[in-house]
C-alpha cells in the first residue's frame, strides 16, 4: 500500500488479568480494501473490535483510523469510523428511519441533511419503503441491512463489520457480504470483516488469520492456500489454527 | 465537539428517552401510585401520630401530609433515578450502550446527555405529583410551583447520577432488585423524608440520626421543602450540588475504558 493505510493497528495487546487476549497483534487496512479477519471462536475478534471501537483502551500498541491516533484523538477518529456489531444494536421499539437518526444526531448530523443521508442510505439498500415500521417489524437479515444503513449515515472510511453475519440465513449472509463488497468498489470504504466462516473471505483482497489471540497469517486468500499448501481456503485456515504457531506472509 | 453536535447529541438521547417513557404508561402510572399512597394511606394513618414540632420552613404547626409531600417528591426523583440506572444496564444488555458510547463525543458528554434526559423525566414525574398532591390540599402556596423547580431539577441530578454510578456496578437486570433493597429503601427511610430528624435523636436512634443527617437523600428534601416555601437552604443545596458532582465524576471514571471498572473486569459496555 504506498498511500497511508485508513486502519493502522500496530503491535496491539490487551489482557484480562492473567489472560493475554491479544499479543502483539498488527494489521492494515488500506483504501477501497476489504480485509476479512478469520479466527475460530475464542481467536480474539472481539476483544480487537472493542479496541477498534474505542470501547476499551489497548495495553500497548497502536490504532489509528485515517492517519488518527485512537488514544489521543478518540473522538475525531471514531466520526471516521462505522461499525455494524455482532450483537444487535437496534431500538426494537423505535422505527427504521428513527433507529438511523437517533446515530445521525450522536454523530452531529440533523435537519435536512440528515434525512438525506437516511433516506438515500435506506433506498440503496431497498429498505426505503420500510422506513417508517418499527425495526420489530422487520426479519433478521433486513435487521441486519439496517444496521449497516445506520453505520453509513454519516460516511464513515472505515467500517467494521463485527460477525455480522451471525444469526442470518445464507441467503441474507450472502446479500449482506455482496452489500459492504459493492459498497468498497463504489465509495472506496476500507472494511475489516471479521468471522470464523471462511466462504465469507473468499472474494477479500486480504485475509488476517486470527487465533488465540496472535496474527498467524496476512496475505491474499490465494496466498494463504498456497502458504498453507491446501486444497482450499478452508483447508489452509483449518490447518492454520490447528495449532498455536506464528506464521507470517 | 461543536455546539451543534453537542445538541443533537443531548437531542438524541433525550429525545429516545422520553419517546420511551411515553409508551410505557405504567412507568408513569407506578410512578404517581406509588407516592400518591404514601400520601393518602400512610399520611392519613399517621395523621395523629406524629406531633410536628414548627420547624423551618413552616411558621406553624402542620399536618403530617403537609410534611411528608417534600420527602414524596424526593421520592419520586429517587426511584427515578433508579429507573434510569436500570435504562443504562437495559441499554448495556440490548447492545444500544455500545452504539452510545462509540458516538464520536466525549464519554462524559454522552453520559450527561442520558443524565439530562432522566433528570427531565423526573422533573415531569414530580410536577405530575405535585398536581395530584395539590388535590389533598398539602398547603403548597402557588409561588412555590415555580420556586421548587430548581430544587427538583438539582435533586434530579443528584439521583440520577447516583443511578448512573450504581449501573456501572449492576451488572444485570436480575441484580436490580437488589439495588432496591439496597440502595432505595435505606435512602428514603434513613432521610427526613418521613420524619424530622430532630424526632430520631429524640428517640435516641442516635446512629440512625447522624446517618440520617448525613444521607444526600435527606439534603434533596429539605432542599424541595424549603424550595416549596420559597426558602433557600444552602447547607442542603451545597451537599446536593456536591453528591451530584461526585457521583456523576465517579461514573465517567467507571465508564472510561482505560481507568473504571469495565476495565478491570473485561466486559464490554
Amino acid at each position: 500500500m504506498a498511500e497511508q493505510p485508513l486502519l493502522d493497528v500496530e503491535q496491539v495487546s490487551k489482557s484480562y488479568g492473567p489472560r493475554k487476549a491479544l499479543d502483539g497483534v498488527s494489521l492494515q487496512v488500506g483504501r477501497g480494501e476489504f480485509v476479512a479477519l478469520l479466527g475460530p471462536n475464542g481467536a480474539g475478534k472481539s476483544t480487537l473490535f472493542q479496541l477498534l471501537s474505542g470501547l476499551f483502551v489497548a495495553d500497548g500498541g497502536s490504532i489509528r483510523i485515517g492517519g488518527l491516533d485512537l488514544r489521543t484523538h478518540m473522538t475525531a477518529a471514531l466520526a471516521r469510523l462505522g461499525v455494524v456489531f455482532q450483537q444487535p444494536t437496534l431500538d426494537l421499539d423505535l422505527g427504521v428511519a428513527a433507529n438511523l437518526r437517533y446515530h445521525a444526531r450522536l454523530h452531529g448530523l440533523g435537519g435536512r441533511h440528515a434525512r438525506e443521508r437516511i433516506d438515500a442510505e435506506l433506498a440503496r439498500l431497498g429498505l426505503a419503503e420500510r422506513a417508517q415500521e418499527p425495526a420489530r417489524a422487520l426479519s433478521g437479515g433486513n435487521r441486519r441491512k439496517v444496521e449497516l444503513a445506520r453505520a453509513l449515515v454519516h460516511q464513515p472510511e472505515v467500517l467494521l463489520m463485527d460477525e455480522a453475519t451471525v444469526g442470518l440465513d445464507f441467503a441474507s449472509r450472502r446479500q449482506l457480504l455482496d452489500d459492504v463488497h459493492a459498497l468498497v468498489a463504489s465509495r472506496g470504504v476500507g472494511v475489516l470483516w471479521a468471522s470464523h466462516l471462511v466462504d465469507e473471505a473468499e472474494g477479500a483482497d486480504r485475509v488476517v488469520v486470527l487465533h488465540l489471540g496472535h496474527v498467524l497469517f496476512t496475505g491474499t486468500p490465494a496466498e494463504l492456500v498456497a502458504h498453507c499448501g491446501a486444497a482450499d481456503l478452508a483447508a489452509a485456515f483449518l490447518q492454520l489454527t490447528a495449532g498455536g504457531g506464528r506464521h507470517a506472509a | 465537539m461543536t455546539l451543534t453536535h453537542a445538541w443533537l447529541a443531548l437531542h438524541a438521547v433525550a429525545g429516545r428517552e422520553i419517546a420511551k417513557f411515553v409508551r410505557q404508561y405504567g412507568r408513569l402510572l407506578s410512578s404517581l401510585v406509588r407516592p400518591s399512597l404514601w400520601l393518602i394511606v400512610f399520611a392519613a394513618g399517621f395523621q395523629n401520630v406524629f406531633g410536628v414540632a414548627i420547624i423551618p420552613p413552616y411558621d406553624s404547626y402542620i399536618e403530617y401530609r403537609v410534611y411528608i409531600a417534600p420527602g414524596l417528591l424526593g421520592m419520586v426523583l429517587l426511584f427515578n433515578g433508579m429507573q434510569s440506572s436500570l435504562s443504562m444496564v437495559y441499554d448495556r444488555e440490548m447492545g444500544m450502550m455500545r452504539l452510545l458510547l462509540t458516538a464520536p463525543l466525549p464519554r462524559w458528554y454522552l453520559l450527561f446527555c442520558k443524565l439530562m434526559a432522566g433528570t427531565v423525566l423526573s422533573v415531569l414525574q414530580a410536577y405530575a405529583f405535585l398536581a395530584i398532591a395539590a388535590l389533598f390540599e398539602v398547603g403548597i402556596p402557588l409561588a412555590g410551583w415555580l420556586t421548587v423547580l430548581p430544587a427538583l431539577f438539582a435533586g434530579g441530578l443528584m439521583l440520577g447520577a447516583l443511578g448512573l454510578l450504581l449501573s456501572v456496578y449492576i451488572k444485570q437486570l436480575e441484580n436490580f432488585a437488589g439495588t432496591m433493597n439496597f440502595v432505595i429503601f435505606p435512602m428514603f427511610f434513613v432521610s427526613s423524608a418521613l420524619y424530622p430528624l430532630w424526632k430520631l435523636r429524640e428517640s435516641g436512634a442516635e446512629i440512625v440520626w447522624q446517618l440520617a443527617s448525613l444521607n444526600p437523600f435527606t439534603h434533596a428534601v429539605e432542599l424541595i421543602r424549603f424550595a416549596l416555601y420559597g426558602q433557600f437552604n444552602l447547607t442542603a443545596c451545597l451537599v446536593v450540588i456536591g453528591s451530584a458532582l461526585t457521583f456523576f465524576v465517579a461514573a465517567v471514571l467507571g465508564y472510561d475504558p482505560g481507568r473504571g471498572l469495565l476495565r478491570r473486569s473485561g466486559r464490554p459496555a
